[in-house]
């Protein structure tokens, strides 16, 4: 009988922190930008450049470390991890080693195999490197530092992973916890979060863990999902053929669904951390923690319930809406503005999340205002606009944000309630259709149903159904 | 009396009064540079009097001084610095191939704060090679003289700052101590310098050696002017988180020449000074020696009490200096790649390549050796050994220190145990070199201020220096006190003339006599 | 912690020196090389010096200043041109810096 196997996954998740300056200079954290333009002495490696701490950096870690259970370090420090990059100005990245800033925490993950906790082992506050960019066609790469020094935390999980459906959940779970928070957008895409993947495998009921690899340039979860299945099936290959796991550093290529080992002989992984002098120790009292408690926002759970009970949502939906903080925020703006929660909520659950899907996008991307979606149902409440052409009207609010009540006029889609207009398109409807008139004074009742249709035809399907009933019913 | 025989305030006071104009001394000290220095090699940079920015500049300051907005002590003179301080479109070296021609795109905060006090910037000394050497013969650009006796080195690593002071090549300059680097070389060539406590002067702009360890501070030719020009640059920058954020008090150094018994009474009697038995110990020249011992006895006639005790970790201080400040030089020297700035080589196949070709073609013989044995002490299997070991030597070190202020209120010893050696005698035997700095280091590790004061002459006519190391933030009571003992010294001859020649030891055995 | 005691055998032999040099990214001539294992040899024989301390009870003192807690507020500052970020670069294009081909 074939041998059963267990996968063990840890990870290390960076997550690049919102703040606006970088962690050690006062340049623009801002996406885009010219090249090279959000640059200066200390981000770039100048010599005689000294770095200053961005306090923010140190007070998002603790929010991050009070929200993941973690113990707060009461004193920590940076360290310098020396490695020769060209994407690292100064040879050296300013992280932490001997003292993190947070250890020991742990996060509640759900999947379809029920719940389960994973254990955080320390949490770290570093700088970013700057960027490569490659051109196939020339012997060089070329460096950009805009996102040189950009800060970041690293958090590093215990190896309590055995799925990939578990990795997800735990990447959803800090990515929820950190929008929360506010501390990272946390885009796979923009590599504002990014993951490394450390995986082994084990026969089943063995203790002992089975050599490792690191596996890298992961950007999206279906990437995630992938390279974890490839790495454990390359390793259980590898095992049944009685070779040995090498403990390395692999490259996941997505599109070839397979991954590189990142050996050379210039990579000496010995990165000769020590203490950074130019960097005094962080002292924090129980008062800085106390204070940074104190303005946590409201978390998933606590809105999740308060949805139910205010707005009268259901678990489902209240749970689904509750997902995101910035698309939590835009349905309760929305609710506000339009006054109608539970319309809200429909529109959410229904047309957001389903244009969502339809173009791959994350809820944190979503970008309208909520007093366009607003407008949008009470044009509905109003009688002003049906059911199909609102849909329209939102895929535009949706991708160009337009105020729907002036589109709705600019494209005709508004509902007409003239009476004069509806009892011209009636008489004409009654003139035309003699024969149906007395179909339905000899007691058809389809009849009158045929003649609304006629009329709404008439009218482009702009007439105000409750009026075109009522002056239908008059006339005949 | 002649420009270059004044002192910096002197001349500032005569520039003040309208003696002076600025230009006047700035072309002075120019000129006087230019011609001097074929022979010493103090300068890697000097600003030629016809330079536009520079006259500029003089202009600038001229009309700074009349309408109040140049209104320190020192505004109008003319000031050199140190080739490892950044200086915006100056050149700045650090006396290595790896930045020849580099040109700092932002001035250190030091370079800001002369500009602020309307002082002039005349050009930019020879060094060691990033600060690493006590001879300034690792310079690239050739070894400093000692402007005694030329065939002596200047010490170093500041010996571009201290040759150029000594020989009148200009009033004031600034240097930069790791190990050392200001008081041994001002010792060497009989000026005064000042090594602040860490922290007081922001290191913002100096191209780093060993962060934990490098600071900034004045050299002059006497104690007033070191005075008043660290006035200038102390104080709290917020570009550099291991400035310190404490108040800088004034220290008045004028009193001591216009009242001078008064001065030496206030600032001599009831204070207790400490000699540490080991920094007399076998090993430090005889002459050396009995210099000391009659500056000590000099001070004690002042009303001082002198004492002698045992700093046991005298001995330790060298290996845990050399291993820690390697460490972080390793570190600190990375960010020199080819890639930002400085030099690259031309035939490299491959980025690796090009890393290791331009560092080894950019880097001297004792750069590499530094950055290799930094490099093993942080290795993997060596850290604990090494360097954590270290970083243990070093609180004990300090421990020591501690107590000892608990009885001091200064320590007082040679500041080398030599006079300055020949040309070429010291690279050799690097070794020997690192134990030459065994009374200058303790003070780095622990963060001390300390001071160089010339204190006698051997008989080859090589000066001799004094230090007077104090506890932390106590610029101020070792500056008074240094300055108490210079009245008491009288004045110290000069390394040059009055047509402004310097070596006038030159191949002279004997040199002058001077009993201090 | 307790102290490793260090070997009094040669620390440096000839593969402990080809590490050395790929971490620090130096090269050395055949004679220089020699030269500079030889007198890394004697300074460390002479940093052993240090293992006549018991220091086993000892903190390791990183930061001679006790000041800690020194912060930036997170204002944003203005950045240098990238013309000026890159006037010293051996090798541009573009506004960025060209380095042999990393991939």
């Amino acid at each position: 009988m074939a041998k059963q196997y267990e996968t063990v996954i840890g990870l290390e998740v960076h997550v690049e922190l919102a703040t606006k300056t970088k962690i050690f200079c006062g340049c623009s954290t801002r996406f885009g930008g010219a090249v090279n333009s959000h640059t200066c002495p200390v981000c770039t490696g100048m010599p005689g450049a000294l770095p200053v701490l961005n306090k923010k950096v140190v007070e998002y870690a603790i929010a991050l470390g009070n929200a993941t259970n973690c113990q707060i370090s009461r004193y920590c420090r940076f360290d310098r991890k020396n490695y020769f990059y060209p994407d690292n100005p100064q040879n050296y990245q300013i992280s932490q080693l001997y003292m993190p800033i947070c250890t020991n925490g742990s996060v509640d993950i759900e999947t379809s195999n029920g719940a389960t906790t994973i254990r955080i082992h320390e949490m770290h506050m570093e700088e970013d490197a700057g960027k490569l960019i490659h051109e196939d066609s020339d012997e060089s790469s070329l460096v950009d530092y805009n996102r040189s020094g950009v800060p970041l935390i690293e958090i590093v999980s215990e190896p309590d992973m055995r799925t990939a459906d578990e990795v997800i959940a735990y990447l959803e779970k800090i990515r929820m916890i950190c929008q929360y928070l506010g501390v990272s957008d946390c885009k796979l895409q923009e590599g504002s979060m990014r993951a490394d993947v450390n995986l082994s495998v084990r026969e089943v009921g063995s203790q002992a863990l089975g050599t490792r690899t690191e596996m890298k340039n992961l950007n999206s979860f279906r990437a995630i999902q992938h390279a974890i299945e490839g790495e454990c099936k390359r390793q259980i290959e590898l095992i049944e053929s009685g070779e040995q796991v090498i403990q390395e550093t692999r490259r996941w290529d997505d599109n070839k669904l397979t991954s590189f080992a990142m050996r050379s002989k210039e990579d000496a992984k010995d990165y000769r951390y020590f203490p950074e002098p130019d960097l005094p120790p962080i002292l924090i009292s129980d008062q800085w923690i106390e204070e940074i408690k104190a303005s946590e926002p409201e978390f998933q759970p606590e809105k999740c319930a308060r949805y139910k009970a205010q707005y009268g949502l259901s678990d489902y939906d209240a749970n689904i809406l509750t997902q995101n903080r910035h698309m939590a925020d835009m349905f309760e703006e929305t609710a506000k503005l339009c006054g109608n929660p539970k319309k809200a909520a429909n529109w959410f659950m229904g047309e957001v999340l389903r244009t969502l899907k339809e173009k791959a996008m994350d809820p944190e991307q979503l970008t309208f205002s909520p007093k366009n979606l607003a407008a949008i149902i009470k044009a509905m409440d109003e009688g002003k606009i049906n059911q199909g052409n609102a849909q329209k009207v939102f895929a535009e609010v949706f991708t160009s944000d337009i105020e729907p009540l002036k589109y709705m006029e600019e494209n005709g889609l508004m509902m007409v309630s003239d009476t004069g207009a509806i009892e011209k398109a009636v008489d004409e409807v009654l003139a035309e259709n003699t024969s149906v008139v007395d179909d339905y004074h000899n007691g058809k009742d389809r009849a009158f149903g045929f003649l609304v249709g006629q009329v709404m035809k008439k009218m482009k399907g702009k007439g105000d159904p409750v009026k075109v009933n009522e002056v239908l019913r008059g006339k005949l | 009396m002649e420009i270059l025989e004044m002192t910096a305030l002197e001349l500032a006071q005569n520039i003040k009064s309208g003696q002076l104009t600025v230009r006047e001394a700035v072309s002075a000290y120019i000129n006087h540079a230019k011609n001097t220095d074929k022979k010493l090699n103090a300068f890697l940079t000097l600003m030629d009097v016809n330079d536009e920015k520079l006259n500029k500049r003089i202009d600038e300051v001229q009309q700074g001084i009349s309408s109040g907005k140049y209104n320190g002590s020192l505004a109008g003179v003319p000031i050199a610095i140190k080739d490892n301080i950044c200086t915006k479109g100056i050149r700045t070296t650090c006396g290595s191939r790896m930045l020849e021609n580099f040109l700092p795109t932002y001035d250190a905060y030091v370079v800001k704060r002369l500009e602020e006090a309307g002082m002039i910037i005349i050009g930019k000394t020879n060094m060691d090679e990033f600060g690493m050497g006590s001879t300034t013969e690792t310079s690239v650009f050739g070894a400093t003289k000692n402007p005694w006796n030329n065939e002596h080195v200047p010490g170093g690593s500041s010996g571009g700052t201290c040759a150029a002071v000594a020989a009148g090549l200009v009033p004031l300059a600034l240097g930069s101590d790791t190990g050392g680097s200001i008081r041994q070389p001002a010792a060497f060539c009989g000026v005064t310098g000042l090594k602040p406590t860490y922290g007081r002067v922001s290191r913002s702009g100096l191209i780093a050696y060993a962060s934990s360890l490098d600071q900034i501070g004045p050299v002059g030719k006497n104690m007033a002017d070191c005075a008043a020009l660290y006035e200038i640059i102390a104080g709290y920058d917020s570009m550099d988180s291991t400035s310190i954020n404490r108040q800088v008090e004034s220290i008045n150094c004028g009193d001591a020449a216009l009242d001078g018994q008064m001065y030496v009474d206030k600032n001599l009697r009831g204070k207790t000074i400490g000699i540490p038995m080991e920094y007399l110990a076998e090993g430090t020249d005889e002459e050396v020696k009995s210099s000391i011992l009659k500056a000590a006895s000099l001070m004690e006639e002042a009303g001082a009490t002198v004492e002698y005790f045992n700093l046991k970790m005298t001995d330790y201080a060298i290996p845990a200096y050399y291993i820690i400040a390697c460490a972080e030089a390793s570190s600190n020297l990375e960010r020199f790649d080819g890639v930002k700035y400085g030099y690259r080589s031309e035939d490299a196949k491959g980025l690796h390549d090009m890393y290791k070709k331009s560092r080894t073609e950019g880097f001297g013989e004792e750069v590499k050796r530094r950055i290799l044995l930094g490099s093993f002490v942080l290795s993997a299997g060596y850290y604990d050994a090494y360097y954590l070991k270290a970083l243990k030597v070093k609180r004990l070190i300090k421990e020591e220190f501690d107590e000892a202020f608990k009885k001091y209120d200064a320590i007082m010893g040679p500041v080398a145990p030599t006079t300055a050696p020949k040309l070429g005698a010291s690279l050799s035997t690097p070794l020997k070199m690192y134990l030459s700095d065994i009374y200058t280091v303790a003070v780095n590790l622990c963060g001390l201020p300390a001071i160089s004061v010339p204190c006698g002459m051997d008989s080859k006519g090589l000066p001799i220096g004094m230090q007077l190391i104090g506890d932390s933030f106590d610029e101020n009571k070792i500056v008074s006190m240094a300055a108490a003992y210079e009245c008491m010294r009288g004045d110290y001859p000069c390394a040059y003339d009055n047509n402004g020649n310097a070596g006038i030891q030159n191949n002279q055995e004997g040199g002058c006599e001077y009993n201090g | 912690m307790t102290d490793k005691s260090i070997d009094s055998n040669k620390k440096i032999d000839n593969q402990t020196m080809d590490n050395i040099e790929i971490l620090a990214k130096l090269e050395l001539s055949t004679d220089e090389r020699k030269k500079a294992m030889d007198e890394m040899e004697k300074i460390l024989s002479y940093v052993d010096k240090l293992n006549e301390l018991s220091t086993d009870e000892v903190e390791p003192l990183v930061h001679i200043m006790p000041d800690a807690n020194v912060f930036r507020e997170d204002c944003l500052k203005e950045s240098h041109s990238a013309e000026l970020t890159l006037s010293n670069a051996p090798a541009k294009r573009d506004n960025m810096f060209v380095v042999p081909k990393t991939v």
